[in-house]
Formats: C-alpha cells, structure tokens, sequence
C-alpha cells in the first residue's frame, strides 16, 4: 500500500522525511546497505528541492509574509506551494521500494544535470555536483516526470 | 545529529565524529574546521562512530582536503564500512588519505 507523506520543502525538515523512509523499510525488512543508499538518494532530492522548487517569494509567503508572494499564491494552489510530498511503495513479489518526490515548483529535471568527473584530482574537483550522481549510482531507476504542474522524480531499488 | 569532538595537540587536529552527516549538520562541522585550521599541519578524522554521509559530507570533506593540501596532510581513520562505499561511488577513495 502506498504511503505518502507532505511538509514544506525545508532543509531543517529532512530528519522528518528520512524518518517517514525509515519507518517504511523497516518494516519491510530492508537491510542496512541498501537502506543507507536508499537514505541518500532521497536526502539528495529533498534538498534539491527545498533548495531549487520554490521562488523566494513563494518561500516568504510560507512563513506569512509579503503582498507579492499571496498574490503569487492567489494563482496557485495554495496547499501545495513550498511542500513536498514523498510517496513510499513496496512490491512484496518484486521486492521493490519506489519512493517518489513532488514538488509543484518551476519545471526541473535534475537528472538531466551532467554527471561530475570523479577522476579529477582534489585540486580539480569541483565542491558540489555528488548528490544526484549518487542518486544514480545508489539507485536501479530513476525517472523524472512533469506532470499536472508537478515534478515528479521516482526512485527504484530492489532490496 | 551529529557530535563533534575537537582535540588539539599542537599542530595535529583531532576531530572524531559521532552521528550523520548530512545536509543539516554538514555546517556545524565546516564552521568547527574552519575556526580551527590555523597553524594546524596534520588534521585527523576519526570517524568510528559516524553512521552516515549525503553530498553535503563530502563537499566538507573536500573542502577540508584542499586547505590541508596547502599546509600540511589530512587523514580519516576508522572508516564505516557504509561510509567506505560512499567514498568509492563518487571516487573519494582516490582522494582522500583513508588509514586502514
């Protein structure tokens, strides 16, 4: 059965999230490994986009602010402006946990971002670029969507 | 969570690690080495107890890597088998100075 949890796409809010994905694989018995991968992946596209999905305006509005950001809210849908929603599923015959993040932010896909060369040398190595290059690397699938005005990014691991 | 223990001996930095580290305590960890590099020539990690490491861990750890390239070494010691892998998918094993 699926699960779906929503919360405002803060960064302060991961432990929450990861939480909500801890509890799932525990109870489907997901080993450490995979569940450290798992873990990962979705920290990684959580922040991406706490980070990235929402205008500032957006953001202020969400803490009860400005004209300009209700305007801009006025013509959206309110509930779901500045939150993700994560959605959790297990195949018990597969053995496949699908996990999906939605945000209802300006249209990114961040897998389509090049994967960083991970043979430079520390003094060529760019900070930053890891995140969703481990999400591919850690994952079976990945998938992006728009869809409906929403970003849509599902992961697939078989644990 | 994540516990930052600092020992300083000299020029060797110490800092041992408990907890995760990931995008809402990488911070904490960049300010306690950045306020504390000065004169350091040899900084040590002894990551035991640390469980967990997302990109925000790693871009520290980089971080760290290139300011010790410049004024002394830096070492990770006692290195989860779970934090291991992740240094291995991104390549990190190449360039950081794991102690076995």
């Amino acid at each position: 059965m699926k699960k779906t949890f929503k919360i405002s796409a803060d960064v302060e809010n991961l432990p929450q999230v990861i939480a909500f994905i801890d509890s799932n694989l525990e109870a489907v018995g997901c080993g450490m490994k995979a569940q450290t991968q798992i873990e990962i992946s979705v920290e990684e596209l959580f922040v991406n986009i706490a980070h990235y999905a929402y205008s500032s305006a957006v953001k202020a509005s969400c803490n009860g602010a400005s004209d300009v950001a209700q305007a801009a809210n006025a013509e959206n849908s309110v509930s779901e402006e500045g939150n993700a929603t994560v959605t959790f599923d297990f195949s018990e015959e597969t053995r496949t946990v699908t996990i999906s993040l939605i945000d209802s932010g300006v249209p990114y896909n961040p897998l389509s971002k090049p994967d960083p060369d991970i043979t430079l040398s520390v003094e060529e190595r760019q900070i930053g670029g890891l995140g969703i290059f481990m999400v591919k690397k850690n994952m079976d699938e990945v998938m992006y969507d728009f869809a409906a005005g929403k970003n849509i990014v599902t992961i697939k691991k078989i644990i | 969570m994540l516990n930052i223990n600092q020992e300083k001996n000299g020029s060797v930095l110490i800092i041992g690690l408990e907890g995760r580290l990931d995008t809402t305590t990488a911070p904490q960890l960049e300010e306690s080495v950045n306020s504390n590099l000065a004169g350091v020539t040899e900084l040590c990690f002894d990551m035991a107890k640390l469980e967990y490491i997302s990109s925000a861990g790693l871009r520290v750890l980089l971080s760290a890597q290139k300011k010790m390239n410049a004024q002394g070494k830096m070492i990770l010691k006692n290195v989860s088998e779970e934090v291991v892998e992740v240094f291995e998918v991104t390549g990190f094993t190449d360039i950081l100075t794991i102690e076995k």
